[in-house]
């Protein structure tokens, strides 16, 4: 059994690191506690306007006219924009730069309203003025003249006959995989914006092989990121046609792109500066403000005009993720072999087709050695907001349906529900249901550290208390990056990257250089840099950047390893093999003691013995590495309220290699306390006609710290192949458990089983009082 | 040969086959042959002669970074499945 203390690392005892697995303070530490770290809020210009955005009451309607000439003569006033002033990008795709398939045109008309509104909270046009106030002002004096239509507000009533359709070109939304083939008859517009199908073996002989099958169907709501940092951007167009662009997002390049595309210009006269960002989550990987706040720069002449959202609108006109409808049926051998799975898919879009049921269909079985699978998935519009990424996007809800019947599973067989998911864990070499096998990963590792943990041995005393256990898996993901890394005469390294640090990854990625040179990480100043100072790179999302960003760190320490090589040979006259460079960071001649440089030294000397020294490396590592992770969750249910009270939380994951392992606990814990608030508080509440009712945070109930106990966690170390040092993504898969780990543990509790979420109070009490079991 | 995986969704532009072994070199080729077997599915699978943007291929248990200019082998497995995009 683990020993019992909390935060366990269960790492590879004969790695020798002096750097990697520490946990030294972060960089950014000092500036963010004393409030001196800027946001893109904090963007003070000389002639800075001050902008607001009109949005539509209504969830659904046509747009006949906008008149704005009352708005635009109210004094203050210096631009007032429609999505007229935008670019037709009809047809236009492209890839957002982790596989997402972005439709320009839908972008655009989603920053600011074309031809229809979609949702409730919609941009329809926007205004820059000399203050906040005839800003708002100004709103009210815009004239929209809508058709209201009826509204369609879930993907049941959307997949029906005669549903109302958002988009009447129903087949140029469809993907181009579920195109009817050319020549065939157009398909008839519909509110199903793309069907994925994925089978593996026989499913029908599967089924008969099984002893016993459970079915399941499992519903859950929109919910947001929740990011702390409302949106925020500031833009200047300047004379010669060059935009610059302050603003909070997952990736700077990302905002230059979008931005430009959704503009007509080219990319390069974009230059987009990334602020410190509180939060996103997958929240902050399209644009919504930017391309606005430049459209009333140019309209305003010049002038930087600064869009700042309430928190209203970050509910009301920004993603959450999905509302998803999901069966499963599964058949398994009375010995607890798992021979058969059926699985269906429904998600929720939102205004404009893209939700993530592709990775929810190829996540929902992956855990598990099935050789029999069918999976079906549906991506359906709905007149809400457009569902954008949200942490390991689409596994969370997969993995509420399938770890809930998996549990059902368990105990309709009288099965240890560890013990029957190390029976059929996926392995090395196990074929997912959708088609590749797996390389190396962790998931038996994570199961038996789960399995051994005295959490999992401790009696759960009492009425109302109950233990659940669940799992979850995510791909992770990689992508371009960049890093440059200066060497000072003073010994320390600047090091620039382009990864936006939203968990820490300054240091994380900094720590991979130090370790490479030898130095200590406090010698290095990490720097986040703009789209001019750094080669492209991708997103911070993926749980990508300690690996992908790390690795190019790795390669410009490396570059720099070689050039102090050699410039250590040429001071000495010798060849740069005849000098070794030790794990300590000193330079010495294999064959006179007497010869040595410390890093610092040689950095000492470089402008006086050839020039300064710049590491540098861009890379595109393809590997990855999947995750997985094991939650254990004890609760009690209060008989009176319906309130479930988190008593004890332990949660199990591989990350392959915890450079810094504070960061990886707190990644861990961050998704854990957000998967909780997903299970038991939070979802968006609309009216029926499509109004948001709770877009605060005082009625949108994200946990709190009152809400939670300590969140114990285990790190288990089974590195990935593909990373120096064995890293994978550690960020998404901690908040695929805890949904389905709180519905077996309420389960075990009540012996009521919940299938749509969230498990909130009142739900729980009709629940109790429905089977008579309300009341100490 | 390298042996090709298409997920279910696009049978219908394979005879209704999902599984099959094709020739090629690279994943260009590959689509390519595939285009000679089946006229419409390089329509589905590339856009602008690069990889379909929403789709990803899986050549030998690792998501390509270069899409159509992947690397295949004789014994290679190749899948095309949808992209996974992080949050």
């Amino acid at each position: 059994m683990l020993e019992n203390k909390p935060n366990i690392v269960l790492a590879n005892k004969d790695e020798a690191y002096t750097v990697v697995g520490t946990r030294p303070p972060r960089h950014d530490a000092l500036d963010k506690v004393t409030g001196y770290a800027r946001y893109a809020a904090d963007i003070s210009l000389p002639g800075l306007l001050y902008g607001a955005l009109l949005r539509s009451p209504h969830a659904h309607a046509r747009i006949r006219s906008i008149d704005t000439s009352k708005a635009k003569a109210l004094q203050g006033v210096k631009a007032v924009v429609t999505s007229a002033e935008l670019p037709d990008l009809s047809g236009k795709i492209a890839d957002l730069g982790e596989g997402n398939r972005a439709n320009y045109n839908f972008m655009s008309n989603n920053i600011l309203a074309g031809p229809k509104a979609l949702y409730k909270g919609h941009a329809v046009a926007a205004v820059a003025a000399v203050s906040q106030i005839i800003a708002e002002e100004a709103l009210s004096l815009i004239k929209v003249d809508y058709e209201v239509l009826t509204a369609v507000l879930s993907a049941r009533e959307a997949m029906k006959d005669g549903a109302p359709i958002l988009h009447e070109g129903a087949n140029t939304l469809a993907g181009p995989e579920a195109r009817p083939p050319s020549g065939a008859a157009p398909a008839k517009p519909t509110n199903i914006a793309n069907r994925l199908e994925f089978k593996l073996g026989d499913v029908a002989e599967g089924f008969k092989q099984a002893d016993v099958i459970v079915e399941r169907e499992t519903h859950t709501k929109a919910v947001h990121q929740g990011y702390i940092e409302p949106h925020s951007a500031t833009a200047q167009w300047h004379a010669d046609g060059n935009i610059t662009i302050w603003s909070s997002s997952q990736g700077q390049f990302m905002v230059r792109d979008q931005t430009s595309t959704v503009l007509g210009i080219p990319v390069s006269r974009v230059k987009a500066i990334p602020m410190e960002i509180g939060g996103g989550f997958g929240g902050k990987l399209v644009v919504y403000l930017e391309p606005v706040a430049a459209l009333l720069s140019r309209a305003s002449g010049g002038q930087p005009v600064k869009l700042t959202m309430s928190r209203t609108e970050v509910f009301e006109g920004t993603g959450p993720t999905s509302g998803t409808h999901i069966t499963v049926k599964l058949g398994a051998t009375k010995e607890g072999r798992l021979v058969a799975a059926e699985t269906h898919l429904v998600y929720e879009a939102g205004a404009y087709p893209g939700s993530p049921v592709g990775a929810g269909t190829r996540c929902i079985l992956a855990p598990y050695d099935i050789p029999n699978a069918y999976i079906e998935g549906l991506d359906v519009v709905i007149n809400v907001p457009r569902s954008v990424a949200y942490r390991a996007p689409g596994s969370p809800a997969a993995a509420f349906a399938m770890e809930t019947a998996i549990d059902e599973m368990c105990r309709t067989l009288k099965m240890d529900p560890i013990e029957f998911r190390l029976l059929n864990a996926a392995k090395e070499g196990t074929r997912q249901a959708t088609g590749p096998v797996f390389a190396r990963i962790g998931f038996v590792e994570v199961l038996q550290a789960a399995k051994d943990h005295p959490h999992y041995h401790t009696k759960l005393n009492g009425r109302y208390r109950g233990r659940g256990v669940a799992s979850g898996f995510w791909f992770n993901a990689s992508g371009p990056s960049a890093a440059i890394a200066s060497v000072n005469a003073d010994g320390a390294v600047s090091l620039v990257v382009g990864s936006p640090d939203i968990g820490g990854t300054r240091t994380s990625v900094a720590m991979q250089l130090a370790e490479v040179l030898g130095i200590p990480v406090d010698r290095v100043k990490p720097t986040v840099a703009d789209t001019d100072s750094i080669g492209y790179t991708s997103v911070t999302g993926g749980s990508g950047v300690t690996y992908k960003t790390g690795i190019a760190c790795y390669e410009a320490a490396q570059d720099i390893k070689r050039q102090m090589l050699q410039r250590a040979a040429t001071i000495w006259n010798i060849k740069p093999e005849d000098v070794e460079y030790t794990k300590e960071g000193v330079l010495q001649h294999k064959s006179d003691p007497n010869l040595k440089f410390t890093f610092a030294q040689l950095a000492g000397r470089l402008n006086n013995t050839g020039g300064p020294i710049v590491g540098r490396a861009t890379v595109n590592p393809r590997s990855p590495g999947n995750a997985f992770a094991t939650h254990l969750a004890d609760v009690e249910v209060d008989p009176e309220t319906g309130k479930v009270y988190v008593l004890r939380y332990t949660a199990i994951q591989d990350a392959g290699k915890a450079i810094h392992p504070t960061y990886v606990e707190g990644q861990i814990q961050g998704g854990v306390a957000q998967g909780v608030g997903w299970a038991i508080n939070e979802e968006y509440f609309f009216n029926d006609q499509g109004r948001m009712m709770n877009p605060s945070f005082l009625d949108y109930r994200m946990p709190t710290s009152l809400d939670l106990p300590m969140i114990d966690t285990v790190i288990v170390e089974v590195p990935n192949a593909g990373h120096p040092f064995g890293v994978r993504g550690v960020g998404e898969v901690p908040i695929c458990p805890p949904l389905a780990t709180i519905c077996n543990a309420i389960y075990d509790a009540t012996g009521l089983r919940f299938s749509e979420l969230p498990m909130s109070p009142s739900k729980v009490l009709a629940a109790l009082k429905a089977a008579g079991k309300n009341g100490a | 040969m390298a042996e090709v995986w298409l997920f279910a969704s696009l049978k219908s532009y394979a005879g209704g086959k999902t599984r099959m072994t094709v020739a090629g070199a690279t994943v260009r080729e590959l689509v390519d042959n595939l285009e000679r077997q089946f006229p419409g599915i390089k329509e589905v699978l590339s856009y602008q002669g690069d990889l379909m943007p929403g789709l990803a291929v899986v050549v030998d248990g690792l998501t390509t970074n270069l899409g159509m200019l992947e690397s295949v082998q004789d014994d290679s497995e190749v899948h095309f499945l949808p992209a996974i995009g992080g949050g």
